[in-house]
């Protein structure tokens, strides 16, 4: 049972969600029509994916600053704030459930579609007839029509990406503790170095893919495998480049004074947001490149 | 549930005006005290009470959009072999009438009533997370222009069914598949947004007093239906991701060639479809659960073992997905698996039905329009129910997947289940919201005629199923003409008797004898103590629950 406060904040009249639904609309739009020019010389589908991008960052920019503003106004209870605790945490709840059905697909794949391809179960006869040739192993380097390609070990790049994160996972924790415990430079240093830590992840990410298409022929559309690979982390690593964005976003806002270690529901959502990219890459560690 | 605050001791003879003068702390509320005027309150509000209105008529609108949609594929039906349409833009007829039924109508008209009656019903001034909530809204009408406008592109717009099964959607789909998959991507946004703000709303929201077990169960449901949502939605997104990559960049999730599957599509998209048809019934049982005992005069039978059953329901809609697919050639023991969840999903279906006619029985029952949609729902969705149990049972699917016994199916517990559990939410609170009485005599029309109607639309489809017409065709043998046209006839009766029920609500919100704050005798829940209309800002000091 909720614990009433003695009144409970409904903003007034806000233009930022119909400018969101807007922006929403344009990078729906852009995005699907760019899909569909790939293969022509036309670029409308971009641009209007490029606008749509503005201006949902112009309308992030304006909708957190309203609040921001509201919260230094003191209009906020702490009810308030269980709301929006609360609303962070089920969207992080909707993350995962993302997350999830990649991973069903990888398992789907490696325990049922690839084994029966190769004439487990009771599909003999699709693995004699179909492609009697292919051979049922995993990671998955030969298709049933015959493409090659290479599997990405988990040694190398893989590995340090592993500790990096696992390391801002702790420096962050060390920075919360810093605001809560209201020691300000060890709030900023630790997170300067959780920041900067995702950027090394993102970079050493860049590097594996170039080498996966330079070196491997391991592409996007190199067979089940290399699906799954470029899917599940290409995705984790979207949300590595967000997390870093916000990341970076708070850095700032402490290095301007922003968060008391009473209040600072921004950078607590930053970190939950954080620690739950970190959870998916041991998952991903774990399953798509070790096993 | 009585209320009794301090501050608002005489709920029935204020306006809105005055609440906000009640309480010396909400001086900053002051400055949005008055509704705005004109499009742009509709378009900035914050008013939980305005967003659920809007949700509410577009979900209407789009009921007349997909049911234009659904006439045209009666007309073709009305006789065998190919008159009205060309068989791809039939395909798009009936792709595009599920998704707007499902996506565009009735969970939309879920959300509108979640959105009006939860703040009040729990105690709370609005909704959690109010500007998200306008967000959550006016997503959706930017999602369907999309979809709908890619019915006029080259290629045409998805013609793969509502299920977009691949290869269908991936190999053999149109070019404007791309905008159908960003357009699933930003309604499913809208759905998760909104069912956020249902979730926190009720955990975080409810007046002092108002525990888990003492909130109507209109909320229990909409509690479980959200927590289903946010649960689901994501995969549907993951789904249409993969359809894009497989029909645009080379990837074969779906193709055996590169070692996936075909049948990966169905499993993922059940596994999301599943949770999906009961986010589209959940509310329904807890309309009817309010429904039911306010025409019987009296207590809600066993309330507690209706929180559970619901609960039940939504923890069994996660294993029961593969019920969908029995014919892909799994295994047997996934096969038994799946069929036995499924039976099981009856029983606390059948704790249901038992409560609501236990209610009844020795009330002082009247049957006024909410009532009878409510009795109405009853019996139609337990037949709904049985024929889901028909097709549970593995062998006999075999016989029946994929043919008119499917989808006189799912038509029974979508159409006389959600959408008459709506018809009844939306007579019973029309009240509340407008502030007058709808015309009860239309009101009673609109149901006879729906509820004639309905039947000769869906039940003769059971037989057509039996005798194997398959769904989804344009033309079909001579010997299913005479069924399919008394089947056309009744779609186009019910068709136009939801006119009926648009004549009603225009009337009852332009005017009309006026409603007391509690216009049904029987009716329980905060929302009666507030008068009728309901001010324009709810409970904005929670009231005390007894």
């Amino acid at each position: 049972m909720s614990k009433q406060t003695t009144s409970y904040y409904v903003p007034s009249q806000s233009h930022w969600p119909i400018v969101g639904a807007i922006g929403l609309f344009l990078i729906a739009v852009g995005a699907g029509t760019m899909v569909q020019q790939m293969s022509t010389e036309q670029s409308s589908g971009g641009w209007i994916l490029s606008l749509g991008v503005i201006i949902i960052i112009g309308m992030m920019i304006g909708w957190f600053n309203d609040v921001i503003r509201e919260a230094d106004q003191g209009l906020y209870s702490a009810q308030m704030d269980r709301s929006f605790r609360q609303g962070m945490s089920w969207f992080i709840f909707s993350e995962v459930m993302f997350f999830f059905a990649f991973f069903g697909a990888l398992f789907y794949v490696r325990t049922i579609s690839v084994p029966w391809l190769g004439g487990s179960s009771n599909n003999e006869m699709t693995g004699q007839v179909l492609w009697p040739e292919f051979e049922a192993i995993w990671p998955l380097i030969t298709t049933p029509s015959g493409d090659t390609t290479q599997a990405m070990g988990w040694k190398g790049l893989p590995l340090i990406n592993t500790v990096i994160l696992l390391t801002s996972s702790i420096t962050l924790h060390f920075a919360h503790k810093g605001l809560e415990d209201n020691k300000r430079k060890q709030l900023t240093i630790l997170l300067a170095i959780t920041a900067l830590l995702g950027l090394s992840f993102l970079f050493f990410q860049a590097e594996e893919y170039v080498e996966a298409y330079r070196e491997m022929g391991l592409t996007l559309s190199a067979g089940v495998y290399g699906n799954t690979f470029f899917l599940l982390t290409g995705f984790h690593g979207l949300h590595v480049t967000i997390g870093t964005i916000m990341l970076f976003i708070m850095l700032g806002r402490v290095i301007k004074g922003h968060f008391t270690p009473q209040r600072h529901f921004a950078f607590q959502a930053t970190s939950w947001y954080w620690h739950f990219v970190d959870v998916v890459w041991l998952g991903l560690f774990f399953f798509v490149y070790i096993l | 549930m009585n209320t009794a605050t301090t501050t608002q001791g005489s709920h029935d003879s204020r306006g809105h005006d005055s609440s906000e003068h009640d309480s010396g702390e909400h001086h900053d509320q002051n400055a949005h005290d008055h509704k705005p005027k004109g499009i742009m309150r509709w378009i900035l509000t914050t008013n939980h009470k305005d967003i659920g209105t809007l949700y509410l008529c577009f979900s209407f609108l789009m009921f007349l959009i997909g049911g234009a949609m659904a006439m045209i594929i009666r007309a073709e039906l009305y006789q065998p072999g190919l008159q009205i349409v060309e068989p791809n833009f039939f395909n798009q007829m009936t792709t595009v009438h599920g998704l707007i039924m499902v996506f565009g109508a009735v969970m939309p008209a879920f959300t509108g009533l979640a959105n009006w009656m939860i703040p009040m019903m729990i105690g709370a001034p609005d909704m959690a997370l109010p500007r998200m909530n306008n967000w959550s809204f006016w997503i959706l009408p930017m999602a369907f222009a999309i979809l709908l406008s890619s019915l006029f592109m080259e290629g045409g717009g998805p013609n793969f069914g509502w299920t977009f099964y691949a290869p269908l959607s991936t190999t053999y789909s149109p070019p404007s598949t791309a905008l159908f998959v960003f357009a699933i991507h930003i309604m499913g946004i809208s759905s998760i947004l909104g069912a956020i703000n249902v979730v926190v709303t009720i955990i975080n929201m409810r007046a002092p007093g108002m525990t888990y077990m003492k909130m109507p169960l209109f909320v229990w449901t909409w509690l479980i239906t959200a927590f289903l949502l946010i649960a689901v939605m994501p995969v549907l997104a993951a789904t249409v991701t993969m359809v894009l990559t497989d029909k645009f960049f080379g990837t074969s999730f779906f193709a055996a060639a590169g070692g996936g599957d075909p049948v990966l599509f169905q499993h993922i998209f059940w596994f999301f479809g599943h949770p999906e048809v009961y986010i589209m019934i959940l509310p329904s049982f807890g309309i009817v659960s309010a429904i039911i005992p306010t025409f019987s005069r009296k207590k809600l039978f066993g309330y507690s073992s209706m929180v559970y059953a619901t609960a039940s329901i939504a923890i069994l809609s996660f294993t029961v997905w593969a019920h969908h697919m029995f014919t892909t050639g799994m295994p047997v023991a996934a096969e038994l698996f799946f069929m036995y969840c499924t039976m099981l999903i009856s029983v606390p279906t059948g704790v249901k039905v038992f409560n609501w006619v236990a209610t009844m029985w020795r009330g002082s029952l009247t049957f006024e329009t909410p009532m009878l949609f409510a009795i109405a729902f009853i019996i139609l969705f337990t037949i709904g129910g049985f024929s889901g149990l028909m097709l549970a049972i593995t062998p006999a699917d075999f016989q029946y997947h994929d043919t008119y016994f499917v989808v006189a199916h799912f038509h029974y517990v979508l159409v006389t289940g959600a959408i008459f559990s709506i018809m009844a939410a939306a007579y019973y609170w029309l009240p509340k919201w407008t502030g007058n009485m709808y015309d009860e005599r239309l009101g009673k029309i609109h149901f006879w005629a729906s509820l004639i109607s309905v039947n000769v639309l869906f039940f003769p489809m059971h037989f057509l199923g039996l005798a194997g017409m398959p769904r989804r065709v344009p033309d079909y043998a001579l010997q299913f003409a005479d069924f399919n046209q008394l089947v056309s006839i009744g779609g186009f009766a019910f068709g136009l008797s939801q006119l009926i029920f648009l004549v009603v609500v225009v009337k009852c919100a332009r005017g009309g004898e006026k409603a007391p704050a509690k216009p049904w005798e029987g009716a329980e829940g905060l929302e009666w103590d507030m008068p009728s209309p309901a001010p324009y800002h709810s409970h904005t000091t929670p009231p005390v629950i007894k």
